[in-house]
């Protein structure tokens, strides 16, 4: 690369890089006033996409045409903004004082309503936007041709950072919201309505999304994939620059794209006798750059600590052990589920499900043991799964381990793996920390994915199959026993002094390190144990399947994992058993009733999320608390409505 | 506790009772049960038309009285893009629905863990749209067999003309995953055989469906390639082609190669912005002018009215054809042996003419089209075309019996 080689790929990069703060802005925009980590971003975008095609393919014809196609970006824009105003009215509003994260759930059946809603108005073909009007071209510039629309992009960026600048900081309602960044409480007590200014910024949120993705049109075509890509940079750069603040936002988006240029311009180089193909890293490059900001920086570039969170549910009580019916419903469901394989003529499929739930149930009870009791909230459980799962494999496959070594090695190649990582981990906290375990997990994934000679490559690995010893349904009994085990394991742990170690060093930090506990090391060592479980987990999944691919490592996994916690409830333990079930057993069950069953799943979960803010695990709770204190229950509301 | 288990045992009785009276009764006239498995949600482009081709076969069939005197019937079911659901759909339509045919996959990574689930199951199992050369060969095994033309096929198609052209500096662009990096593999293998004073002057692997196209055109046209082989597809596509249009490194100066772009799925959505100097393999449905073909156009607007074909309507079809003709030829007996015996060297028909699934490797030697693009109307399409007969784009015998393990 010359030097005016590189400086052209610094000016491609300044183009994405404005595409990308785009997206990223408003969903910093949106943490950092209401706290939710907002899923459905991405398909704010992609709407953003496919609204501004509708109206262009309208407006953008005649002689009117430049003011057509610039109206209808603008328009496209405003139409996402009254979409967002919609959802926080009529969903977000109603869960604010849900636990931490549960807003999550919901964003996540959004992400797949309004996909299969775009599926049904605009069809599963991609949609190419005209170009815009008198930009259709080049200039030339280092001696080469640049597409005159990137001048635009260019511009575009820092003017919205420009103006989000002034707009927060010289208006009064700029005042007002970043004063709720820092204490929504004492806002409230001021007399500010507050319901209206979380509509606003919300609103604004996806109007800048929606922005985003219309401005993207004359570069790409709108396509129903585009969502979860899109969400996955906007996490990145928003964690990069420091959640809530926009600068941060823009010199994150500056560094990652200029780097991805960069790496693109390089291409293949020889080192030595080494061949690195710089190409291939952007598949990663966003993660690594993530990774080691966070390592340094734990709260982003231009990020300050968090400010204490005073409007989320209130700190959850202490865990009390299980009464005497409640070993009794263990027992029942315990051997409800050890009767499965008997049912093999009349009901042949609930072994081959419940295989499955088996392995989900494990996954999550130990995802849900460091973000429950740990208070560590990872974005990347799936790492350890991986592992285990590939981690077994390979033993098998090429260290000709026999199987049922490879099931007990495996799992601890998952739990030195959640060592290393770990160890960087628990340094942060919140959403930090959340996303430098997505890091983490997609380092593995992108290395998984690549290395061809050992993993497979993105094809994977076969052939894993359990001993012929214990084909058919052994191979659930094993599962079933495991999984029973390991369950009992973790939970007996909670109620060692380890756990009560763990639940001190989450609620107060402060005063558990007073009374002598170090939280970091505890923390750290229920990282580990979290991995061992997630990786054995994994390992089973690889004998059930016989095969086993990057899948295993993808973010969609992590995300399964949160979702399951999150809808079984995160403050009981019998939360991730019940989210799990029900989860796997509901989706398989839609997969099957039509043909738009995301949108079906994503409205059943919207519905349960109304309906059980505090989880599935909670409704027992509920219903007892309505019982025993009907009129209570019924002042708390009153006096909720009052406030 | 007496007392249920006893009322659980006349209740699974009594079941399996009903179970066991009705299959008796039902045994006679049974339809031949296909499940197929395919990513219905996260391909909704190729499985619209891949559902619709299948049905239209079926349809068909059972007009005329079925195969062996038993009607077909189709269940299909979405893995949702995984692996692990898609094993799992199996189990089921096995388990569950007592399919007699398991058929299906598109990704590659799915149809890999089809291909040894069979191998495991000791199940004959057809797999229909994943391209991964290594489902036939490296991993391939007796019981499976795969329809669609492969990777290697495909760019085996480009390689006679890609030689013709004469020039030594090429550049590569493909997405990083299996599919991509083994396609530029073969291609640079097959070049240098054919042409060995040929340079390959700079690779580009964007991740797939996140290009960066800008600095991608830029990065290729600075590295000054005479021509261009392309593996991309979908939203990458339409991206590396409108900026490579911006940018002026597509055009009159740049001959590109490029696999599947014809395909109407990835064709279609570049309107009239089709790249002047590209050859391609695809799918030009509209143009077609074999009887047999124009028989099936004329059949599939029928029934479903004037819309675009797919290639996935052809390869749905000819999946159905395919399973039809093996079961017809095993005298309607569907068990592994018999089916895997039927299939060893079946001659069955497809929209394209003649296909026959090789005893060697259990791939069908299915050709595909390879031309030239223009644009027509406001639309891409495929021009001076010529159909690639499966057979002559397959390595020698010798090579495939290196590549795939004995059984």
């Amino acid at each position: 690369m010359d030097l005016y080689a590189l400086l052209a790929q610094l000016l491609n990069g300044l183009a994405e890089a404005s595409a990308l703060f785009l997206v990223a802005a408003g969903l910093s925009l949106i943490f950092g006033v209401s706290r939710i980590v907002n899923f459905a971003h991405g398909s704010f975008f992609m709407l953003g996409m496919y609204v501004a095609h509708s109206l262009i393919e309208r407006l953008g014809g005649g002689s009117w045409r430049v003011m057509g196609f610039w109206g209808a970006l603008l328009l496209a824009a405003l139409v996402v903004g009254l979409l967002g105003a919609l959802v926080e009215m009529l969903l977000l509003r109603r869960i604010y004082k849900a636990p931490e994260l549960f807003q999550l759930l919901a964003t996540f059946a959004l992400v797949l309503v309004f996909n299969d809603a775009a599926l049904w108005i605009w069809g599963p073909e991609d949609l190419l936007g005209r170009r815009a009007p008198g930009l259709a071209g080049a200039v030339q510039l280092f001696g080469r041709a640049y597409p005159s629309y990137n001048l635009v992009l260019i511009v575009v960026g820092p003017a919205i950072l420009g103006l989000l600048w002034v707009l927060l900081t010289r208006t009064r309602w700029g005042v007002m919201v970043r004063a709720a960044t820092h204490d929504r409480e004492m806002l409230g007590a001021l007399g500010v309505n507050q319901a209206w200014l979380f509509t606003g910024v919300f609103a604004l949120g996806c109007m800048l999304a929606g922005l985003g993705g219309a401005l993207q049109l004359p570069r790409e075509p709108a396509s129903l994939g585009r969502d979860l890509t899109t969400i996955g940079d906007a996490f990145v750069i928003v964690v990069v620059g420091g959640m809530g603040s926009i600068p941060g936002a823009y010199l994150a988006a500056l560094l990652i794209a200029e780097v991805k240029s960069i790496c693109i311009g390089l291409g293949t180089v020889q080192l030595a006798s080494i061949t690195i193909s710089f190409s291939k890293l952007t598949l990663v490059v966003e993660f690594l750059i993530m990774a080691v900001v966070l390592v340094v920086r734990p709260w982003g570039l231009l990020g300050r600590p968090q400010a204490t969170n005073r409007h989320a549910a209130p700190v959850e009580a202490p865990l009390r052990r299980g009464s005497g019916r409640y070993a009794v419903a263990i027992t029942v469901s315990l051997l409800a589920m050890a009767a499965l394989p008997l049912l093999n003529q009349s009901l042949p499929y609930a072994a081959v499900l419940g295989q499955d739930v088996l392995v989900a149930i494990l996954f999550v009870v130990s995802l849900h043991f460091m973000m429950g009791p740990g208070g560590m909230h990872s974005f990347g459980h799936a790492a350890y799964y991986g592992l285990g799962a590939y981690g077994a494999a390979i033993l098998v496959k090429a260290a000709g381990l026999p199987m049922p070594l490879a099931t007990l090695a495996a799992p601890l190649l998952a739990g030195l793996g959640a060592m290393l990582f770990g160890w960087f981990c628990v340094r942060l906290s919140g959403v930090y920390l959340a996303m430098l375990t997505l890091a983490f997990s997609q380092i593995v994934w992108s290395v998984v994915f690549q290395w061809d000679a050992v993993t497979g490559g993105s094809n994977g690995m076969i052939g894993i199959w359990p001993d012929e010893w214990l084909s058919g349904t052994r191979y659930y009994y094993l599962t079933l026993v495991i999984v029973a085990l390991s369950a009992y394991v973790l939970r007996r742990f909670l109620f060692a002094p380890f756990g009560y170690a763990l639940r001190a060093g989450r609620d107060s930090p402060l005063r558990a390190d007073a009374i002598g506990i170090d939280v970091k090391r505890v923390q750290w060592l229920a990282f580990v144990i979290a991995g061992v479980f997630g990786g054995l987990a994994g390992t089973i999944y690889v004998f059930s399947k016989g095969s086993v691919s990057p899948d295993v490592i993808s973010v969609g996994k992590s995300v399964d994992g949160l979702v399951m916690v999150l809808l079984g409830g995160i403050q009981a333990l019998t939360g991730p058993i019940i989210g799990a079930a029900v989860f796997g057993v509901l989706q398989d069950s839609v997969m099957r009733a039509t043909d738009y069953w995301r949108a079906l799943f994503g409205g059943i979960i919207l519905f349960l999320v109304l309906a059980f803010p505090q989880g599935l695990a909670g409704i027992s709770l509920q219903i007892r608390s309505w019982w025993q204190h009907p009129r209570m229950a019924m002042t708390a509301e009153r006096q909720e409505k009052l406030t | 506790m007496i007392k249920k288990v006893s009322f659980m045992r006349v209740l699974l009785s009594s079941l399996a009772a009903v179970g066991v009276l009705s299959s008796a009764a039902a045994m006679a006239e049974e339809p031949i049960k296909i499940g197929e498995i395919n990513s219905y949600k996260s391909q909704p482009v190729f499985t619209d038309g891949y559902k619709k081709g299948m049905q239209l076969a079926i349809d068909q069939i059972n007009a005329a009285g079925g195969v062996a005197g038993r009607k077909l019937e189709l269940i299909t079911r979405d893995d949702n893009a995984n692996p692990g659901e898609a094993i799992r759909q199996a189990e089921d339509l096995i388990t569950r629905e007592k399919v007699d045919i398991l058929a299906g996959a598109f990704y590659a990574h799915i149809g890999t863990a089809l291909t040894d689930y069979a191998k495991q199951k000791r199940r004959f199992t057809l797999i229909t749209e994943a391209l991964s050369d290594n489902i036939v060969w490296s991993v391939g095994n007796r019981y499976t067999f795969r329809l669609d033309a492969s990777t290697y096929m495909l760019v085996a198609s480009l390689v006679d003309d890609a030689v013709k052209l004469k020039k030594k500096r090429w550049a590569l662009i493909y997405p990083n995953y299996e599919f991509g990096t083994s396609a530029a593999n073969v291609f640079k293998k097959l070049m240098k055989q054919r042409q060995p004073d040929v340079e390959f002057v700079t690779e580009q692997a964007p991740p797939f469906g996140k290009i960066d196209a800008g600095s991608v055109v830029q990065a290729l046209s600075d590295a000054k390639p005479e021509a261009t082989f392309n593996a991309l597809f979908g939203t990458d596509l339409a991206q590396f082609v409108r900026e490579g249009t911006t940018r002026g490194f597509l055009g009159d100066n740049m001959p590109v190669y490029s696999i599947i772009t014809g395909q109407p799925e990835y064709l279609e959505p570049l309107r009239d912005e089709i790249p002047k100097n590209w050859v391609v393999t695809g799918y030009p449905w509209y143009s077609i002018k074999t009887p047999a073909h124009q028989t099936f156009l004329t059949e599939y607007q029928t029934k479903y009215g004037k819309e675009n074909l797919r290639f996935g309507s052809i390869i749905g079809y000819a999946t159905i054809k395919a399973i039809a003709a093996g079961v017809a030829a095993s005298g309607g007996k569907t068990d592994t042996e018999s089916m895997i015996k039927a299939f060893e060297g079946l001659e069955f028909d497809t929209p394209d003419g003649k296909t026959v699934f090789r005893k060697i490797d259990h791939q069908a030697t299915w050709g595909l089209y390879v031309g030239k693009l223009a644009v027509v109307d406001g639309k891409g399409v495929m021009v001076d075309y010529h159909f690639a007969p499966g057979d002559t784009l397959l390595p020698s015998d010798d090579e495939v019996r290196k590549l795939r393990p004995a059984d």
